[in-house]
């Protein structure tokens, strides 16, 4: 195992803030992204990370918390998208987008002033593509705070989340606010997005909500279970993309590694293609087993 | 009288966009009665379901369930909806489904119950579901989604249970199940059914009463009572005949002269 | 600074063109994954040292028919979100291993309309004539495949193929747009005025008439507005994306709501057994 943890790893203190936030964030945005995969609201879970760093820009220029600018953004962002429309998905799509294109431009404005009041080149690169490794270890303590509030609020409404995700007809019929659980449930995933943009940047942000639950969902049967699995490649994956990170400095002679965002995606996408083949695969041995052929859905 | 109805429609007008769909709807509906709501596509019958839920607002008259008006989430109305779009991912076994029935309007951090499992297993049981339980719900045929929606309706213990177009994606084999089961759920959990169709004859063996939709109105009572040529030729406004041939009864368009083209749309006035 | 007038009139007709089926389809996530993966190609291209311009086609191929082959796997909004995320990942390890200076970087992703030199017009007016003469080619079944899947597929149509082809043209036409809107803001352009024409008339020929009109009016705006303030061209055109449709939605709901309060119901004799 020594080739891949080089020398000083963990006793670099950055290393080890990051693999503690990065852990955090991962499972967050694991249990969130399940249910945002599962609600067809991918395009939200991303443009929101958009948003967020819209505030962050602003919360810089007007010299304020980051994260309040971060979660604020992404909340005002929520809330604009469901004034707008998201009952059909359509609609959902057109609102997505005018408030991406509004935060978008904001956030041009807020980082062309960022550069004319400071000197310091490269603040644009690391407002957008963020890093883990330059996140200060004095936000574990709010992260963990709002990451956990994030995991109470889900558990606390996942039935009527679940039951309007699956029919918002039936789930109507049965009292459900719709509307409301969906408001909530875009609140707190502004809430998650915008933790993990100023955590792990906007990229990741996007392919740790993303990514393991994409690949969860082609194979658990149970929620918990997919829940449970897209932390673990969540985490494993943001691990893992640290350390290679990390490692990475040591590889080229010009002593400049690849960023973090690169090794998490990269594994990411890896998971996925695994799960997928595993999925091929599986239905390939299972078919000779199945019972007798059933009326066709329609649907392939 | 009035106090043993379990649902009671009273003078009810429903308009959406401007439109007037329903008119003057007047009906009953007693406790473990079989119901159909029978009508062609376009004749109001969803909107008189979602009337009767508590989702559709009326102008004019009252839905009364126990003598009370219907509310949002009152337990005693079930509903099965024409048809669920279950994702072949969704990561829910057919009984966590069905325990959602009981459950999945409930928010808070309780695990569920065991007297739900138990619960479940038993309606599973009913609606012959058992032997795919564990199976993913977006991985059933249509009909077998269908029992499963059913069980999920029948899991909260309502006193009536109101599907729409139950049988309308089914060929006629499955709808034969179907209607077999709803039938044994009536009797044996003393659940009144309303359930819409525009193909009345499968339901004639089973039906205790008819609700003849059209043009906006209503005709209610039973088969013999409603299905006559006097009665759905005023409903419709034009003269209408009834056949019946070999136990199927068929209810024909009139003569052109009275306007017959105005019912070119309804697919049951045409002889088979 | 004609320059500038021209090649954002170009962009401004042909974002609105492809912005009309952009919305109609429902594929705003993939008309705003292509640009972004179009910036990634264009770092690339300067890493390597090749003409960015062919970085930006390049990369914004490849996300288009990587998020059309990964749309047969999955969900097609997941599918978007991989592909761009694995663009952009590979965009910001291009800029970290090379050493572009940032004016550079911002320019691509946040537009320079005074950027674009008088060379560049005539190609990317072929090109962007291209992309129009595909949307005409692919008119009817394009908006019969948008609006009623099933009947396209039973009249023969080849839907995969029509959807691989229109994000190709979304990818051309993105990679066109980039350097002078920006890889980040192009895509406003393809939803804010489309779908504020939309509100106004569901008619196909008037919606993308008035997108046009919308989207010029934009355009023109935020260059006049950019070379007042200096600010940066993105800035005012996301803004102003988003603005004409807020505008439009608000105007539309005040007026159809005054429409309405003046039907009379009529009462049908009532049947009763």
């Amino acid at each position: 195992m020594r080739w891949l943890f080089e020398p000083g790893l963990f006793a670099n203190g950055s290393v080890r803030t990051a693999l503690v936030l990065g852990a955090l964030v991962a499972v967050v945005s694991a249990v969130v992204g399940i249910f945002t995969v599962l609600r067809g609201q991918s395009f939200a879970g991303h443009a929101l990370t958009d948003v967020a760093t819209a505030g962050g820009a602003a919360a810089s220029l007007a010299v304020v918390s980051p994260l309040f600018g971060f979660i604020g953004a992404g909340v005002l962002g929520a809330g604009a998208m469901d004034a707008i429309g998201v009952q059909r998905v359509k609609d959902r799509d057109v609102a997505t987008g005018v408030v991406l294109g509004a935060a978008t431009g904001l956030s041009a404005l807020f980082l062309y002033l960022i550069t004319l009041s400071t000197s310091t080149t490269g603040s644009t690169q690391s407002i957008l593509f963020g890093s883990v490794f330059s996140v200060e270890p004095s936000t574990l303590p709010d992260a963990a705070v709002l990451g956990l509030l994030v995991l109470a609020g889900l558990t606390f409404i996942r039935r009527p989340l679940l039951m309007s995700s699956i029919s918002p007809e039936l789930a109507g019929a049965r009292g459900i606010r719709v509307r409301w659980v969906g408001l909530g449930f875009m609140v707190m995933l502004a809430v998650a997005v915008g933790l993990s943009a100023i955590v792990i940047g906007s990229i990741l942000s996007t392919a740790l909500l993303i990514g393991p639950p994409a690949s969860t969902l082609k194979v658990a049967s149970r929620l918990s279970r997919a829940v449970a699995l897209a932390g673990v490649l969540g985490v494993f994956a943001t691990w893992l993309g640290v350390i290679l990170a990390y490692d990475s400095y040591y590889w080229f002679a010009s002593r400049r590694g690849l960023p973090v965002s690169f090794f998490v995606v990269v594994l990411v996408m890896l998971e996925f293609v695994i799960a997928s083949a595993y999925t091929r695969w599986r239905r390939v041995h299972v078919a000779t087993l199945r019972r007798a052929p059933r009326e066709e859905d329609g649907r392939s | 009288m009035v106090g043993s109805d379990l649902l009671r429609v009273r003078d009810v007008d429903v308009s959406i966009a401007g439109r007037m769909i329903l008119n003057d709807v007047n009906f009953r509906i007693e406790h473990g009665e079989f119901t159909g709501l029978i009508g062609s596509n376009g004749a109001g019958k969803t909107t008189l379901l979602r009337v009767i839920l508590g989702l559709q607002n009326v102008v004019r008259g009252e839905v009364l369930v126990h003598g009370q008006p219907m509310t949002r989430s009152n337990k005693s109305v079930g509903y099965v909806p024409q048809k669920v779009l279950f994702e072949p991912d969704l990561p829910v076994r057919v009984r966590d489904f069905v325990a959602l029935g009981v459950d999945g309007d409930r928010f808070g951090f309780a695990r569920r119950s065991k007297a739900t499992n138990e619960t479940v297993d038993e309606m599973l049981e009913a609606v012959e579901a058992s032997a795919f339980s564990t199976r993913k719900i977006g991985s059933l045929s249509g009909g077998e989604q269908q029992r499963v929606l059913i069980a999920h309706a029948l899991v909260s213990r309502p006193e009536l249970l109101l599907l729409d177009e139950p049988l309308a994606n089914l060929d006629p084999g499955s709808a034969q199940e179907i209607i077999e089961l709803l039938h044994s759920v009536v009797t044996n959990q003393q659940v009144a059914l309303l359930l819409s169709s525009h193909e009345m004859n499968p339901l004639l063996p089973v039906m205790d009463r008819v609700i003849y939709a059209a043009n906006g109105r209503i005709a209610s009572g039973t088969t013999d009572e409603v299905v006559r040529p006097d009665v759905l030729s005023a409903l419709y406004g034009h003269h209408v005949d009834v056949v019946r041939v070999h136990g199927r009864v068929l209810v024909v368009a009139g003569d052109h002269e009275h306007g017959g083209s105005n019912l070119a749309d309804h697919p049951d006035l045409v002889i088979e | 600074m004609t320059n500038a007038w021209i090649s954002g009139t170009i962009v401004a007709i042909l974002a609105a063109a492809v912005g009309f089926f952009v919305v109609l389809r429902g594929s705003a996530f993939a008309a705003h994954a292509i640009p972004n993966g179009a910036f990634a190609g264009a770092a690339g291209a300067n890493l390597v040292g090749v003409n960015p311009l062919v970085g930006l086609v390049v990369f914004a191929l490849a996300a288009a028919f990587g998020i059309g082959v990964t749309s047969r796997r999955t969900r097609s909004d997941v599918a978007t979100a991989l592909a761009l995320v694995l663009m952009l990942a590979l965009g910001a390890a291009f800029l970290a291993t090379s050493n572009d200076y940032e004016p550079a970087v911002n320019a691509l992703l946040f537009g320079e309309i005074l950027g674009v030199s008088s060379n560049e017009i005539l190609p990317v007016a072929l090109l962007a004539a291209l992309c129009v003469m595909g949307l005409l080619v692919l008119y009817r079944p394009l908006l019969l495949s948008s609006i009623a899947p099933d009947l396209s597929v039973a009249k023969g149509v080849n839907v995969a193929l029509l959807d691989v082809a229109f994000l190709v043209i979304v990818a051309l036409s993105s990679a066109l747009a980039v350097p002078v809107v920006g890889a980040l803001l192009t895509f406003s352009l393809t939803i804010g005025p489309p779908a504020a024409a939309r509100l106004v008339s569901s008619r196909p020929h008037r919606a993308l008439a008035l997108s046009v009109v919308f989207s010029l009016a934009t355009l023109w705006a935020a260059i006049a507005c950019s070379y007042w303030t200096n600010f940066p061209i993105g800035f005012f055109v996301g803004t102003m994306s988003a603005l004409v449709y807020v505008v439009v939605r608000v105007v539309v709901a005040l007026t159809s709501s005054v429409r309405t309060h003046g039907r009379v119901d009529i009462a049908v004799p009532n049947l009763t057994l």
